[in-house]
């Protein structure tokens, strides 16, 4: 292991530790709370500056992986890390929340050190799912990162709590069954379960009939829809979404938050890391399948958004629509939709965790979450009336914000491969003006009419500083989004050589072509 | 840095408004970024010579994103297009900001007012200054946003709060059409950079594209989806309803955002891709009939309506239709006079209605005012100036860029542009008639309004009339001055390579092809076209003078023996009731649907038959979880996990 990889190995375990020492030690009386709220942000501050370490030592231009540790474990399965362009940012997202939920638990008071475990057990293993360079690693954090989030929404969350956990674990377990056989026949294939070495490996895509039914792709297409199995429900796509609304509404709202920054971005991290580049043959074929569920995603869930009464339900949904952007991106295999997909999921970390940090706000003063409960915020809260105005514009895909760079960059990808795809996608632009607009209005503007929010206090001390940090990120981000495209674009113009080596050349939307002498002559005269 | 300086100050200027009022005070938050903001307008008029040049200066600042092709920067396009409309916005924004600190005096959000004022122009600026198209789309959804927060300043009133999400979603529609153009310039340009877009257009003239099942061609269907986007910003027909409603922002704004600078940012954009326009006959045609309807649509409106700012709006969009139709002929440099020339008597005009309305303790209804002339002398002259240039009296600045526009229309061989010729003849009369039906029901015959009100009346403090001085004089010189230049002999070396005619200009080829440009051609058009505009005007002017001065009691008679027609225009054609039925009812009722059938019924009750039913193993875990013994159980969940998954890779 090299010292690099070992930094990598701390950033991933250290929050677990910090996690088990919080059970051990306990919450009981006042001043043990408070220790274990001052260990808990300490542990994941640390983290976070480790991981700043590890990125100011990354080289964006190496399109492989690097601080690689490999050693084996239990018999033929190894212990391999290592981070790439693509994942390292993700890392850096899920490091960098991980202190804001903590502060935002700060009232927490029901068995509070169990509480953090959860969220600090939880750390290491979503970081896990982004470093894991083995099949059986990946798939270990993959699985076991819904434990802790089942446990905080149905230990720590609303009254239907059993309820939406129940839902939640259900949906993603059964879709997890698929991806570990799929897992099993890969290794058993290839021999090895490297990930590094899977993705340059070729599986077989001879079709092939079941059933009466033919598979394009053969066994591409049977480990592809293995994985989509699972992933799909993680992103979560239509019309496999329902458990997402359940699980926000009930969650309390740090869990909340780390459900819609980052444990929704698992998916899209798999498709990239698996569907796409291991099965491109199959990829290629699906495109058009996933295309079509994802616009339904974004249309459909806009206009269910548009309904809704509760004010997490309509986030949730909101979520639903823009993750719709990521699937379809990804799978456009051009380099604006894939670049645009990574860069829509980690903007939506910052944007959607704020938004349900926001709601926090409000609920934690008012105990509701029901948007005709509120109305003339704005009177009496104006520094909240501006940071969900801020994250409101930048839900709906405001240039200058980080929320625009990526909507319009699948969507520039999608153009590219299919028109009509793009046409309905755009739709969405309109629809969330709609709906995020709409509710921005019912809660903050107007009179105050509920005689409830007429002590209702503005933002604390504490409220804005957790706000800060996502605020500069998500304007900056708007401005400069090259600082984190020049990230992963290498590593995924890499992806997509390989892609296109397999599938052939993308096509051209262009049927006549222009007269390339009237060009020359053109641009003489100009 | 002159140019960055110009665009990036008002910024400086709104954060200072916006932020910093809490250390500075309300008197400083106003004076500052007015103070920023004349500084800002005097340089930008000294800087437009230096705009003026045959070929665009680039101003790199950084890169915004890179990807693969895709590589777009933040900076600066300077050429006279972009110096032109630099004088327009920074001037109007400087008189806006200035004659605020009077209109919102009274108000206790003056520095949220005056940081929303300069984030406009801010945004304005980024729009009228971009290189590429993303740049652009910035600026233009910026505007946007300064708009929805201006329209609903007054956010305690609910009829300020939905116009101003009207306005926004409206304008979205027509951010759709515009950014699915963008992302089909880039498809098939493989770049966003104005010039190298426009390099490679001549190229495509003949190329044909797949387009939504269809085999297109390639410069008509782009230019028609970035033209969709100028509809919804420029409040064109089908994407209008949104403007009359903005009325319900303070007056300053309507007269800044809604009057003279973003409403033409439509106009400029078609003007800025001149390149491609110019390549694309179809999109140009579809322009000319939609500036024309929309002109005529907008003035029969105009016509009975009572509110004060909703007539000078729907002259706005009337106007806006002129411009496009210019446009559409290709009289790019005609289209840009009238939008320069506007921009000075409709924020004169709208700033005269604040004025009035000021005076009016809030009233704007001018079934209520009446007979106000004498009491508010200044006032009535600046309005009455104002409604000459509007309707185009010489030698008021109206008059030379409307001439222009209507005779560049007849000008033009093609179909469309003898349309936009007749209705635009039209129109001038019905603009002078509702133009000086404002002004002689407000100002002449008897004191209809409240007693009380006009006991107390008072004319606007300096801080607010001499900002609207310079207005009075841009409308009564603007014109003549700047004839030479903008449409004149001067024409190609003010306008250099920012406006682009094609060679084979197929607008002119078949009548006009010696010429070899539409603005040429106008000049040669037959006296008699020269001078029906303003026979028009008289007949207008004349009809107005007839009916509310001479026989005031004739309108109300006229109206009672007209029913259908009357409701119709006074209902504006019935659009809000049309797209409420087709497009919010239903957009609602599907959402309802797709919730509770969709998602609630079909897809939860089949998961839930799924795991309460038919797997009963599931449901003794359910039970399992309530017990509350979850970290045993996560423990042991944990361990199974990492034993399978041991056992599974040593037996393979």
């Amino acid at each position: 292991m090299t010292s690099e990889g070992f930094l990598l190995n701390l950033i991933l375990w250290l929050p677990l530790f910090g996690g088990l020492v919080l059970l051990w030690m306990g919450g009981g009386r006042e001043a043990e709370r408070l220790a274990a709220r001052r260990w808990s942000l300490a542990i994941t501050v640390i983290t976070f500056l480790l991981s700043v370490v590890l990125f100011l030592g990354f080289d964006p231009t190496d399109t492989g992986f690097q601080f690689v540790t490999d050693v084996d474990w239990l018999g033929g399965l190894s212990y391999k890390l290592g981070v790439d362009g693509i994942s390292i940012l993700f890392v850096l997202l899920t490091t960098g929340i991980m202190p804001l939920v903590i502060l935002a638990s700060w009232d927490v008071d029901k068995r509070v050190a169990q509480y953090l475990a959860a969220f600090l057990i939880l750390e290491t293993l979503m970081i896990g799912v982004f470093v894991a360079l083995d099949l059986f690693l990946f798939y270990l954090f993959f699985e076991a990162g819904l434990i802790p989030m089942f446990i905080i929404i149905g230990v720590w969350g609303g009254g239907r709590r059993v309820y939406a956990s129940f839902k939640f674990f259900l949906y993603t377990l059964l879709g997890s069954i698929l991806m570990l056989i799929a897992m099993l026949w890969m290794a058993n294939y290839a021999g090895t379960t490297d990930i590094a070495f899977l993705l340059t490996h070729e599986f077989p895509s001879e079709p092939f009939e079941v059933l009466g039914i033919e598979l394009g792709a053969g066994v591409q297409t049977l480990l592809w829809f293995a994985f989509f199995a699972s992933f799909a429900v993680k992103m979560p796509m239509w019309p496999v979404h329902t458990w997402l609304p359940d699980a926000h509404v009930e969650a309390p709202t740090a869990g909340s938050v780390v459900l819609a920054a980052i444990l929704l971005k698992l998916g899209g991290y798999g498709f990239i890391r698996f569907n796409l580049p291991m099965f491109p043959i199959a990829s290629d074929q699906l495109a058009n399948f996933v295309f079509a569920l994802s616009v339904i995603a974004i249309v459909y869930t806009s206009l269910v958004a548009l309904m809704q009464e509760d004010i997490k339900k309509l986030i949730a949904y909101s979520s639903v629509a823009h993750m719709g952007f990521v699937t379809m991106g990804i799978f456009t295999a051009t380099q604006q939709g894939v670049d645009g997909a990574i860069y829509q999921m980690i903007s939506h970390g910052f944007i959607s965790g704020a938004l349900f940090l926001s709601v926090g706000v409000i609920y934690d003063r008012m105990h509701t979450r029901e948007i005709a409960a509120y109305g003339g915020l704005v009177t009496r809260m104006p520094i909240y009336a501006t940071v969900f105005l801020l994250f409101t514009m930048a839900n709906v895909g405001l240039p200058g914000t980080s929320g625009f760079v990526g909507e319009f960059m699948t969507m520039m990808g999608a153009f590219k491969v299919n028109t009509f795809i793009a046409f309905v996608a755009a739709t969405g632009v309109i629809l969330s003006a709609g709906y995020a607009l709409w509710l921005y209005r019912r809660v903050v503007f107007g009179t105050i009419t509920n005689p409830a929010l007429e002590t209702i206090e503005d933002m604390t001390t504490r409220e804005i500083v957790i706000m800060a940090p996502l605020i500069a990120a998500t304007l900056y981000f708007g401005i400069n989004a090259s600082a984190m495209l020049d990230v992963f674009s290498p590593a995924v113009a890499d992806l997509l050589e390989n892609y296109h080596a397999a599938v052939g050349a993308p096509e051209s939307l262009l049927i006549q072509p222009g007269d390339a002498a009237a060009s020359t002559a053109a641009s003489a005269a100009h | 840095m002159y140019y960055s300086l110009i665009v990036l100050l008002p910024l400086i200027g709104a954060l200072i408004a916006g932020f910093g009022a809490r250390w500075i005070g309300d008197r400083l938050a106003q004076l500052i970024p007015s103070g920023i903001l004349v500084l800002v307008a005097l340089m930008s008029w000294a800087g437009l010579p230096g705009a003026i040049a045959a070929d665009p200066e680039h101003i790199t600042w950084f890169r915004w994103m890179e990807s693969g092709a895709l590589a777009v920067d933040w900076g600066i396009r300077l050429d006279t297009l972009t110096g032109v409309m630099l004088v327009v916005v920074t001037s109007v924004s400087a008189i806006v900001h200035v004659y605020s600190m009077g209109y919102m005096e009274h108000d206790p959000s003056k520095p949220r007012f005056f940081a929303y004022l300069s984030l406009f122009t801010f945004a304005m600026l980024m729009l009228v200054t971009a290189d590429n198209f993303v740049q652009m789309f910035f600026g233009w959804e910026g505007v946007g946003l300064a708009s929805y927060l201006l329209i609903g300043f007054w956010h305690h009133k609910d009829s300020a709060n939905n116009a101003s999400m009207k306005a926004f979603i409206v304008n979205r529609v027509g951010d759709f059409g515009l950014a699915l153009g963008i992302f089909g310039v880039f498809a098939i340009f493989g770049t966003l950079d104005f010039s190298e877009v426009f390099a490679q257009v001549p190229a495509m003239a003949s190329a044909t594209f797949s387009f939504l099942g269809y085999e297109l061609g390639v410069t008509n269907t782009l230019c028609l989806l970035l033209f969709i986007g100028a509809m919804g910003k420029s409040a064109q027909f089908f994407l209008h309803t949104w403007l009359p409603d903005a009325m319900e922002g303070p007056t300053p704004v309507s007269a800044l955002i809604h009057a003279a600078t973003m409403v033409t940012a439509g106009v400029f954009l078609v003007c800025r891709l001149s390149p491609m326009f110019e390549y694309a006959p179809a999109a140009s045609a579809f322009i000319t009939y939609i500036g024309a309807t929309t002109a005529l649509f907008a003035a029969t409106v105009g016509l009975v309506q009572n509110d004060i700012k909703r007539i000078v709006a729907y002259s706005t969009c009337s106007q806006l239709g002129y411009m496009f139709f210019a446009a559409g002929v290709g009289a790019y440099e005609a289209a840009m006079f009238h939008l320069f020339t506007h921009a000075f008597f409709k924020a004169l005009l709208f700033l005269g209605c604040g004025s009035v309305i000021h005076a009016m303790q809030d009233e704007q209804d001018i079934r209520r005012m009446g007979g106000l002339w004498r009491l508010i002398l200044p006032t009535y002259v600046l309005m009455v100036v104002g409604t000459m240039a509007l309707t185009g009296v010489p030698p008021f600045a109206g008059f030379f860029s409307k001439d222009m526009v209507l005779e560049t229309a007849f000008a033009s061989p093609t179909t469309g542009g003898t349309f936009a010729f007749a209705l635009g003849l039209l129109v001038a009369g019905m603009t002078a008639f509702y133009s000086w039906r404002l002004v002689f029901k407000v100002f002449h015959g008897p004191r209809n309004g409240d007693p009380d009100a006009y006991t107390h009346i008072h004319e606007s403090p300096p801080v607010m009339l001499i900002p609207m001085g310079f207005l009075f004089l841009g409308s009564i010189v603007a014109g003549g001055l700047f004839y030479e230049y903008f449409v004149g002999d001067a024409m190609h070396w003010f306008w250099g390579h920012s406006i682009y005619h094609a060679k084979d200009n197929y607008v002119l080829i078949e009548k006009y092809d010696e010429m070899h440009n539409i603005v040429h051609a106008a000049h040669y058009v037959p006296f008699w076209v020269k001078a029906s505009p303003f026979f028009a005007m008289l007949a207008g002017t004349g009809l107005a003078f007839y009916m509310y001065i001479l026989h005031p009691g004739l309108a109300e008679r006229v109206r009672r023996a007209n029913p259908g027609v009357y409701d119709f225009l006074l209902n504006k054609w019935y659009f809000d009731e049309l797209y409420r039925t087709i497009f919010v009812r239903p957009a609602m009722a599907l959402g309802r649907f797709f919730w509770k059938k969709g998602d609630g019924r079909t897809i939860d009750g089949a998961i839930d038959g799924l795991s309460m039913g038919i797997i009963p193993a599931m449901t003794a875990l359910y039970s399992r979880v309530q017990s509350g013994y979850v970290f045993h159980y996560a423990l042991a969940m944990f361990i199974g996990v990492a034993a399978l998954v041991s056992f599974a890779v040593m037996g393979s």
